[in-house]
């Protein structure tokens, strides 16, 4: 009990103050890397709570994947940090603002925690499975394709629209590239593109 | 005896030291094998170019890993004058720890495994993606365009090839049913043809080569092509710094391919189910399997030349991508109306 109490309060102040350095420190390569770091320790507390797979999703998708290209973009941006600074205290009402709007969000979550678990139980009834058998990766799926399965394929359905609107955003089509047809160079034989000359000795070709 | 064994059982200060015990326990021997899969991979390639290979250090060259780890400990450390003091120096130990700190979810026998945990799977699928951030920051560090380059092109290799393994491990989750390796392992018990390797073939030569290109080995070393990049997201690192992203893509290699014999081909389990061969220990078998894929790993690199980069995006993107997606989806149909479905 000890050590994880001790887990707790360093990944959660870790947690925390790689948040603060997120906003406050001046080059934004730093600041991505503090992100991943609170990312992290975010998943270390889930894993504390026994949440292991939020914690592996949060740690393959966030830390994996979304913030690579975050740091891509970063890396390659040129970016006078003094002058992004200089707005920073008449924005810091409007960032309040949303972290009130989310904080209160949280809440209002919290207070309706639990109203749903009776659903999910049943859920679980109906499918035989004994709760106590149950480890959370099972849990979230045995949830997620029934009770809440619409919702899932919506959301699906709401990233699939935004890669297409990023892909038509990006796509251009340019005349005059010479592109590399793969199946036209596989299916060239020895015969069409080889000649096997015998050079006489001392003669050449 | 028995008040130690109740004290590193029960009490909090003991558990961390078992817990430190265990980690020694696995990361020694690793540290070892990857010392001499250095050697091995020289003496394949040797043997493939018709050569002897390191023979000079000690019998059959058996010293050269060490006497080659001194050198690199003994060298000056340089740190380029415009580079990012600090991310230089963490960039390399990020590369390397993140290929050691893999090995807890690993089941090298029955119940031998520091971290037995639900998610092993996907552990390792975080751990493995989190690789590339030693890369990346190294070439941004060394504020050098070939480093530069060198990280973004490898950047890019490791996200994308990770998409087809992601695909690759849920096939092998929907025939096991569950994300724990040693499950995993448990559920191909049996003859050799009832690994994973047999019924999900294509899968397995699809992980295979993505393993090589995660790691950054040939055919797909671009992030390291000499003739473009000197030596890609590493050209400014010296000594020890270049030593850790040395030893990190080898421990890399030597998890994957363990990864790669966890998942289709075993792990710990004798290929002939009865007395002479399930006496051997099963982390003999283990072992050997590591030894065999790390065997292709040199073979492949003694053999193949380099892809160019659009192909290797190709590849990952047209190619692996849609079969391994219409291969999980295939599966899960078989599995589904065949019957096959695993019980939890």
């Amino acid at each position: 009990m000890l050590l994880q109490a001790i887990a707790f309060y360093v990944f959660a102040a870790v947690t925390v103050a790689s948040g603060t350095m997120v906003v406050v420190s001046r080059n934004p390569v730093y600041s991505v890397l503090f992100l991943i770091l609170a990312f992290f320790n975010a998943a270390a507390l889930f894993v504390l709570i026994g949440a292991e797979f939020i914690a592996m999703i949060l740690v393959i998708v966030y830390v994996g994947a979304v913030a690579v290209l975050f740091l891509f973009v970063v890396m390659m941006l040129d970016i006078n940090m003094s002058k992004l600074k200089e707005g920073f205290l008449d924005y810091l009402p409007i960032g309040a603002m949303i972290g009130a709007a989310l904080l209160a969000e949280i809440l209002f979550g919290l207070g309706v925690w639990g109203s749903g678990a009776s659903d999910t139980v049943q859920a679980f009834n109906s499918a035989g499975i004994p709760p106590a058998a149950i480890d959370n990766t099972r849990a979230i799926g045995q949830v997620l394709y029934t009770q809440y399965f619409y919702l899932f394929q919506v959301s699906g359905l709401v990233l699939l629209v935004a890669m297409i609107g990023a892909i038509v955003l990006t796509l251009r089509n340019r005349p005059g590239v010479r592109r590399q047809r793969v199946s036209d160079q596989l299916y060239r034989s020895k015969e069409e593109t080889m000649t096997v000359v015998k050079v006489p000795s001392r003669e050449g070709v | 005896m028995d008040a130690i064994i109740t004290f590193l059982t029960t009490h909090w200060l003991g558990q961390a030291i078992l817990i430190l015990l265990q980690c020694l326990a696995v990361t020694v021997p690793l540290l070892v094998s990857v010392a001499y899969m250095t050697y091995v991979d020289r003496k394949v390639w040797a043997s493939i170019q018709l050569r002897r290979g390191p023979n000079v250090v000690g019998p059959f060259g058996l010293l050269q890993p060490f006497a080659d780890g001194l050198k690199l400990v003994l060298k000056e450390t340089i740190v380029p004058s415009s580079a990012n003091g600090v991310l230089f120096i963490i960039a390399p130990m990020l590369a390397f720890m993140t290929a050691l700190v893999a090995w807890a979810v690993v089941p090298f026998d029955d119940g031998w495994v520091i971290a037995d945990i639900n998610v092993g799977i996907l552990y390792l699928f975080a751990i493995s993606s989190l690789g590339v951030y030693g890369i990346i920051i190294a070439g941004w560090a060394s504020n050098s365009k070939y480093a530069f380059l060198g990280a973004l092109r490898s950047a890019a290799q490791m996200v994308s090839y990770e998409v087809s393994i992601g695909f690759v491990l849920i096939t092998v989750l929907l025939c096991t049913g569950s994300l724990n390796l040693s499950k995993v392992v448990l559920a191909q018990s049996g003859w050799f043809f009832n690994w994973f390797w047999l019924p999900l073939l294509p899968m397995f030569v699809i992980f295979f080569i993505s393993a090589l290109a995660e790691t950054n080995r040939t055919p797909f070393d671009l992030p390291m092509s000499e003739a473009e990049l000197v030596a890609g997201f590493h050209t400014e690192y010296s000594a020890m710094t270049f030593g850790l992203f040395f030893l990190g893509e080898y421990a890399n290699m030597i998890l994957l391919s363990a990864l790669g014999s966890v998942l289709f081909l075993g792990g710990w389990m004798s290929p002939i189910p009865f007395a002479p061969f399930t006496w051997v220990p099963g982390v003999v078998w283990f072992a050997l399997k590591i030894a065999f894929l790390l065997f292709i790993f040199s073979w492949t690199k003694g053999t193949l030349p380099r892809y160019r980069y659009d192909q290797l995006m190709r590849l990952g993107w047209k190619v692996f991508l849609p079969v391994s997606l219409g291969w999980v989806v295939l599966t899960a149909a078989v599995l589904q109306f065949g019957g096959w479905v695993p019980k939890p």
